[in-house]
C-alpha cells in the first residue's frame, strides 16, 4: 500500500473512533449541557469525514467501510446516561469531563496532523480530488481542536480550583 | 389626550398617521386612579418604563406619598407621549399589600423576620469564609435586566474587582444576550446601530421572530402609524405564529422553529443571486463576503423550502422585498435568540445589512432588539460577567486601563477566561463547586428552563442563596436569606432602552416599610466586605446614585457606550431621553452608529475577537488580527444545523414559550396589577385549528402538554399557528397558587418552563426555549368542572 493509502486508512480509522468517542462522551456528560450538545454537533463532521474517506479510498484501491451505524439507544447508552445523571452532583465528575475533553483533543490533533500530511502529498502529486477533501474537512478538524481546547480553558479554573 | 379608552381591550390606542420623513406625532396617554383628577395630583415625577425594552418617558403622578398613576411624556423621542398597557396599569404593584418590607433569614428551616445587620451579616460572612476555604470561584452573582445603571455599574465593580470572581450575568441572559453577541460578531463590539427613528425613514420593515405588537407596543404604535399613513412601508413578518404584526404584514414567513439559519442564508442566496448587493459598501466595510458566497451559493429557496415547510415561492417573495427595499430597517428578537442557532440567525440579519450597505443612514437601521427594560445597562456596565464599557477581556491593554480606573493590579481582575453564563453558574452550583449565589431581581426558579431541576439546585443545603426582590417570589421562598428592595418610583437612577436613549427615573415615594434602593444593599455589602483598591482606599468611593453615575461616566469614556456627555441635570432639563455615546463632541447624543463605516471593531478596539458558529470557540487575538486588521465588519457566514431536540412519534409537536402583552417576565408585578391580571389571569396553550381537530381537541379544553422533562396543564386556545407547533405563556408561576413556589404534589404545574430544554445557545449561551419536542393530551372537556382544582391556580374565571 502507498503512503497515501496507509494514512487514508489511518485517518479514516480515526474519524470513525472520534465520531464514536464524541458521542460516548455527549452520553457519559449529559448533565454537562453544552459540551453533551455541542460534542453530539461536532461529532457529525468526523462521521462525514468518514463517509468522504472511505469514497475517495475506493480510488486509491482501498476497502474502508465509512462510519460506524448509529447504536440504538440501548441499554448501555441508557446506563451511561444514567450514569451521568447520578454522579452529575459529584465534583469529581467535573475531573473527568476535563480529561475527556483532552482525550478528545488530542484525538483531533492526530487527525489534523494527517490531514496536514494528506494536503501536502496530494499537492506533491497534484491529486485533485484529495486536496478537495482535505479543504473540505481539515478545517472543521481544527474547529474541533479550537472547541475542547476552550472547553478545557473555560472550565479548568472552576473544576480544578473551586471544586 | 388618550386617557379614556379601554386599553386592555385596545393595547395600541387610536392611530396618528404621519408620512415618511416627517415626525411622529405625539399622542399624551394618561391613566390615574379611579377618582384622581389631572389636577389633584401633587407632582409629576421624571421616569420611563420598566416593564419592557421600550423605554417609554413618562411621569409618575403622586398624591399623598402614593403613586396614583403615570402619563407619556409627549416631548420624548422614544414614544411621543404614548404608554402601552403594561405602563399605563403596572404601576399599581408597587402598592401590593404582600410587598416584602423586613429582611428575612432562615431559620430551621423556615424564613423568619429578620433586620438588616442580621442579614447583611450572614451573607459578608458566608462570602468571607467562601472566599478563604475555596475562592472566588465559589462565589456567584446573578442579576437582571430590571435594576438601574448606577446599581449595576456597583455590582459589577464589587465582583470583579472586589469578590473578584467571574460568575456574575444578568437575566439579560435569557432575552438579549444573543443580540449582543451578534452585534460583537459582525460589528467588533456591543452597540445598537440604529434608532427607533428609522421608522419614520423606512419604506420595508422586517421582523424577525419579533412580535413587537405585544412586546414593545409603543413601538408597534408607531409602525401602525406609518401604516396608516400616506407612502406606507412594506412589512415582512417571520414569525410561525400569526401575530398581529403578521396580520399586517406583506408577506408573512412562518418557518419550522429550529430553522432560521436555513430561512436566512436562503433570503442571503436570493439577494446575492439577483445581484441586489452595494459592492462598494461591501469593499470599503467588511471581509468575509467571499466566505458567505460560497456558504449560501447551494442554499436555495427550494432547499430551505423543504427544511423550513415554508413554500419556496414565498421565500422568494420576501428576498424580492428585502432587495427591492431602498430604505431597510430590521429588528430581531426573541424568536431568533430563544430559538436554535440564535446567534448565527442573528448575525445572518447583520449580513443582510453589511451586503445591501443599508446602515448609518435614515431608514437604513438595525435594531437587535432588548427583552428587558435596562438590559442595555446590564451589558454595558458588565454587570453580565463582560469587563464594562464593552472591554475585551482578551485584550490586556483593556484590563490594564480599567485597572487604573479601579486603582487595583490588573491581575485582580479574573480575566483568564470568559465570564461565567447563568446557565453554568447553576451548573457549577449543581456540581458542588458554587456555594453561594446572589440573586437579584429575578425569578429563576420560573424562567429558567427544566424547572424541576432549578428547584433542586436551588433547595440544595450546600447551596447559600441570597434573594434581592419586592416579593417574596418562587425564588425567594427557596433562599436563606431574603432582601426587600425599593424599585421604580422609590429609587432614582438612570436607565438606557433598546435604541441607546438614557433617561433619568427619580424617586417619587419613599420605599414599604424596610425596603432599600439596590444600590444602597450592594453598598452596604461593600462596606461590610471592606473591600480595598491598591492603596488601601475603599474600592468603591460613591456612597449614592449621582456618584455611582460619575464613576460609571469614567468608566465609559472613550468607548462606544460614551456617557461623559451627560449628567443627571442635563436628563432632568432635556425634554427628551438621550442616545449614547454623548460627549463633549456629541453633546445631543449620537441618533445612528455607524454612519461612517464601521468603528468600533479594530483589533485594539473591539470587545470581542469573535466565536465559531458552531461550538462557540473563542478567536484568538492573532487570528483576529490577521482576518481583520483594518477593523472592518466581519460577514461570518453560518451554517444550517438541525434542532438538537426534534420531534419524534412520542413528542409530536414542537413546543415554543413566549410573552404576552398583559405580562412580563415572572408577573410580579404585571400579576398584581388589577387590569393586567384580570385580562390573562391563567395559562394556556395554542395549537392550530387544524391540529386540534386531528387530535380531537377543541377550545377550551383542559389538556396537559408534556416534554422529556415535565408537563403543564393548560386551556386550549385554537389560534392561527403553523401546525405541528404548541405556544404557550411563560408568565406564569406558583406565588399565587397554594404550593407558593412549585406545581403541586399530584400532578403537573403551570409553569412553562416545567416543560422546556436545558440547552443553548454556544456563542451567547441564551437558552432555546423555543426548540423542544412536545405532545398534548386531553385532560377534561371544556365546560367540566376538573380545570381550576387541577391546575392547580385556585383563581376563578380560568375555566372555559
Amino acid at each position: 500500500m502507498s503512503g497515501i493509502g496507509v494514512t487514508l486508512r489511518t485517518l479514516h480509522d480515526d474519524e470513525r473512533d472520534l465520531e464514536q468517542d464524541l458521542l460516548a462522551a455527549a452520553e457519559r456528560h449529559r448533565v454537562e449541557h453544552e459540551f453533551h450538545h455541542i460534542a453530539t454537533d461536532v461529532a457529525r463532521w468526523s462521521r462525514e469525514h468518514a463517509t468522504r474517506l472511505a469514497a475517495l479510498g475506493r480510488d486509491h484501491g482501498l476497502d474502508l467501510s465509512g462510519p460506524r451505524d448509529h447504536p440504538s439507544p440501548g441499554a448501555l447508552a441508557a446506563l451511561r446516561e444514567k450514569a451521568s445523571q447520578a454522579l452529575g452532583r459529584r465534583p469529581e465528575t467535573g475531573l473527568l469531563l476535563l480529561h475527556d475533553l483532552r482525550d478528545l483533543h488530542l484525538a483531533a490533533v492526530r487527525n489534523s496532523l494527517h490531514w496536514e500530511m494528506l494536503a501536502q502529498a496530494a499537492q506533491a502529486t497534484r491529486d485533485e480530488r484529495l486536496l478537495e477533501l482535505v479543504s473540505a474537512c481539515h478545517p472543521q478538524t481544527l474547529r474541533q481542536m479550537r472547541w475542547t481546547n476552550t472547553m478545557i480553558k473555560v472550565l479548568s479554573p472552576q473544576l480544578l480550583v473551586s471544586a | 389626550m388618550d386617557s379614556s379608552t379601554d386599553r386592555i381591550a385596545r393595547p395600541w390606542g387610536a392611530r396618528t398617521p404621519y408620512a415618511p420623513g416627517t415626525p411622529w406625532p405625539a399622542r399624551t396617554d394618561l391613566h390615574l386612579a379611579d377618582g384622581v383628577r389631572e389636577e389633584d395630583v401633587e407632582r409629576w415625577v421624571r421616569s420611563a418604563s420598566l416593564l419592557h425594552s421600550n423605554g417609554d418617558a413618562m411621569d409618575i403622578a403622586v398624591r399623598g406619598g402614593r403613586i396614583v398613576g403615570v402619563r407619556g411624556r409627549a416631548a420624548d423621542r422614544v414614544n411621543r407621549g404614548r404608554l402601552g398597557p403594561k405602563d399605563l396599569y403596572g404601576w399599581q404593584a408597587n402598592h401590593s399589600p404582600d410587598r416584602l418590607t423586613r429582611p428575612l433569614v432562615r431559620e430551621d428551616g423556615r424564613l423568619v423576620e429578620s433586620d438588616w445587620d442580621t442579614a447583611m451579616d450572614r451573607i459578608a460572612s458566608r462570602t468571607r469564609t467562601l472566599l478563604d476555604e475555596r475562592g472566588p470561584g465559589a462565589v456567584g452573582f446573578y442579576t437582571t435586566g430590571q435594576l438601574f445603571l448606577e446599581e449595576y455599574y456597583t455590582l459589577a465593580v464589587l465582583a470583579h474587582a472586589g469578590v473578584r470572581t467571574n460568575h456574575l450575568d444578568g437575566n439579560t441572559r435569557l432575552c438579549t444576550a444573543t443580540a449582543a453577541e451578534a452585534l460583537k460578531e459582525s460589528f467588533g463590539s456591543d452597540g445598537q446601530p440604529g434608532s427607533y427613528e428609522d421608522i419614520d425613514h423606512a419604506d420595508t420593515i422586517a421582523l424577525f421572530g419579533h412580535n413587537a405588537a405585544e412586546t414593545q407596543t409603543v413601538l408597534w404604535m408607531r409602525m401602525l402609524d406609518r401604516l396608516e399613513g400616506s407612502d406606507p412601508p412594506r412589512l415582512l413578518c417571520v414569525d410561525p405564529r400569526y401575530t398581529p404584526v403578521a396580520r399586517r404584514a406583506d408577506v408573512h414567513l412562518a418557518p419550522r422553529p429550529g430553522t432560521n439559519v436555513a430561512l436566512l442564508n436562503a433570503l442571503l442566496h436570493e439577494i446575492i443571486r439577483t445581484g441586489r448587493i452595494d459592492h462598494d459598501y461591501i469593499g470599503a466595510h467588511t471581509v468575509g463576503f467571499d466566505e458567505l458566497v460560497s456558504r449560501v451559493e447551494a442554499c436555495t429557496p427550494t432547499w430551505a423550502a423543504e427544511i423550513c415547510d415554508v413554500p419556496a415561492a414565498q421565500i422568494e417573495r420576501a428576498a424580492e422585498l428585502l432587495g427591492g427595499a431602498r430604505r431597510l430597517l430590521s429588528t430581531v428578537l426573541q424568536g431568533v435568540y430563544q430559538s436554535h442557532q440564535a446567534s448565527a440567525a442573528a448575525v445572518q440579519v447583520n449580513n443582510l445589512h453589511l451586503i445591501r450597505g443599508m446602515l448609518g443612514r435614515p431608514g437604513c437601521g438595525l435594531l437587535q432588539m432588548n427583552g428587558q427594560p435596562t438590559a442595555e445597562n446590564t451589558r454595558e456596565c458588565g454587570a453580565n460577567g463582560d469587563l464594562p464599557g464593552f472591554r475585551n477581556w482578551q485584550n490586556d491593554q483593556h484590563v490594564a486601563e480599567l485597572a487604573e480606573i479601579w486603582n487595583v493590579e490588573p491581575d485582580d481582575i479574573p480575566h483568564y477566561g470568559p465570564p461565567t453564563h447563568a446557565m453554568q453558574m447553576f451548573r457549577y452550583a449543581e456540581q458542588g463547586s458554587l456555594g453561594m449565589l446572589w440573586i437579584s431581581g429575578t425569578n429563576p426558579a420560573v424562567s429558567l428552563p427544566e424547572l424541576a431541576r432549578i428547584r433542586s439546585v436551588l433547595a440544595q443545603e450546600r447551596l447559600f442563596v441570597v434573594v434581592q426582590d419586592l416579593f417574596l417570589t418562587e425564588t425567594a421562598q427557596l433562599a436563606d436569606v431574603v432582601l426587600p428592595a425599593g424599585t421604580w418610583g422609590e429609587k432614582t437612577g438612570t436607565f438606557t432602552n433598546a435604541d441607546r436613549t438614557v433617561h433619568l427615573s427619580e424617586k417619587a415615594v419613599e420605599p414599604p416599610g424596610e425596603a432599600r434602593a439596590d444600590l444602597d444593599i450592594f453598598l452596604d455589602f461593600a462596606a461590610r466586605m471592606d473591600f480595598r483598591d491598591k492603596d488601601g482606599a475603599p474600592l468603591i468611593g460613591w456612597r449614592d446614585p449621582q456618584g455611582a453615575f460619575a464613576a460609571w461616566q469614567r468608566c465609559s469614556a472613550g468607548r462606544p457606550c460614551d456617557y461623559t456627555g451627560l449628567s443627571y441635570e442635563k436628563l432632568r432639563t432635556t425634554g427628551s431621553g438621550i442616545q449614547w455615546p454623548c460627549t463633549e463632541d456629541a453633546p445631543d447624543g449620537t441618533a445612528r452608529l455607524y454612519t461612517d463605516g464601521i468603528a468600533y471593531a479594530h483589533p485594539d478596539r473591539c470587545e470581542s475577537y469573535g466565536k465559531d458558529m458552531v461550538t462557540g470557540a473563542t478567536v484568538t487575538p492573532v487570528e483576529y488580527r490577521s482576518l481583520n486588521p483594518e477593523g472592518k465588519a466581519v460577514i461570518k457566514a453560518a451554517e444550517y444545523l438541525p434542532p438538537h431536540e426534534d420531534r419524534s412519534p412520542g413528542y409530536p409537536l414542537q413546543l415554543i414559550t413566549g410573552r404576552t402583552v398583559y405580562h412580563f417576565h415572572t408577573r410580579t408585578k404585571t400579576g398584581r396589577a388589577p387590569e393586567l391580571n384580570a385580562a390573562a389571569p391563567d395559562v394556556w396553550a395554542e395549537i392550530s385549528p387544524a391540529e386540534a381537530a386531528a387530535q380531537g381537541l377543541s377550545d377550551g379544553d383542559l389538556v396537559q402538554v408534556a416534554t422529556p422533562r415535565g408537563a403543564i396543564r393548560a386551556r386550549l386556545r385554537t389560534t392561527a399557528i403553523r401546525d405541528g407547533v404548541v405556544f404557550v405563556p411563560f408568565h406564569y408561576g406558583y406565588w399565587d397558587t397554594p404550593q407558593g413556589y412549585r406545581p403541586p404534589d399530584d400532578g403537573p404545574g403551570r409553569a412553562a418552563n416545567e416543560t422546556t430544554i436545558t440547552d443553548w445557545d454556544p456563542l451567547s449561551k441564551q437558552p432555546l426555549f423555543k426548540t423542544a419536542a412536545a405532545r398534548m393530551t386531553l385532560v377534561a372537556r371544556r365546560g367540566t368542572g376538573h380545570a381550576t382544582d387541577t391546575d392547580g391556580t385556585g383563581t376563578e374565571g380560568s375555566t372555559a
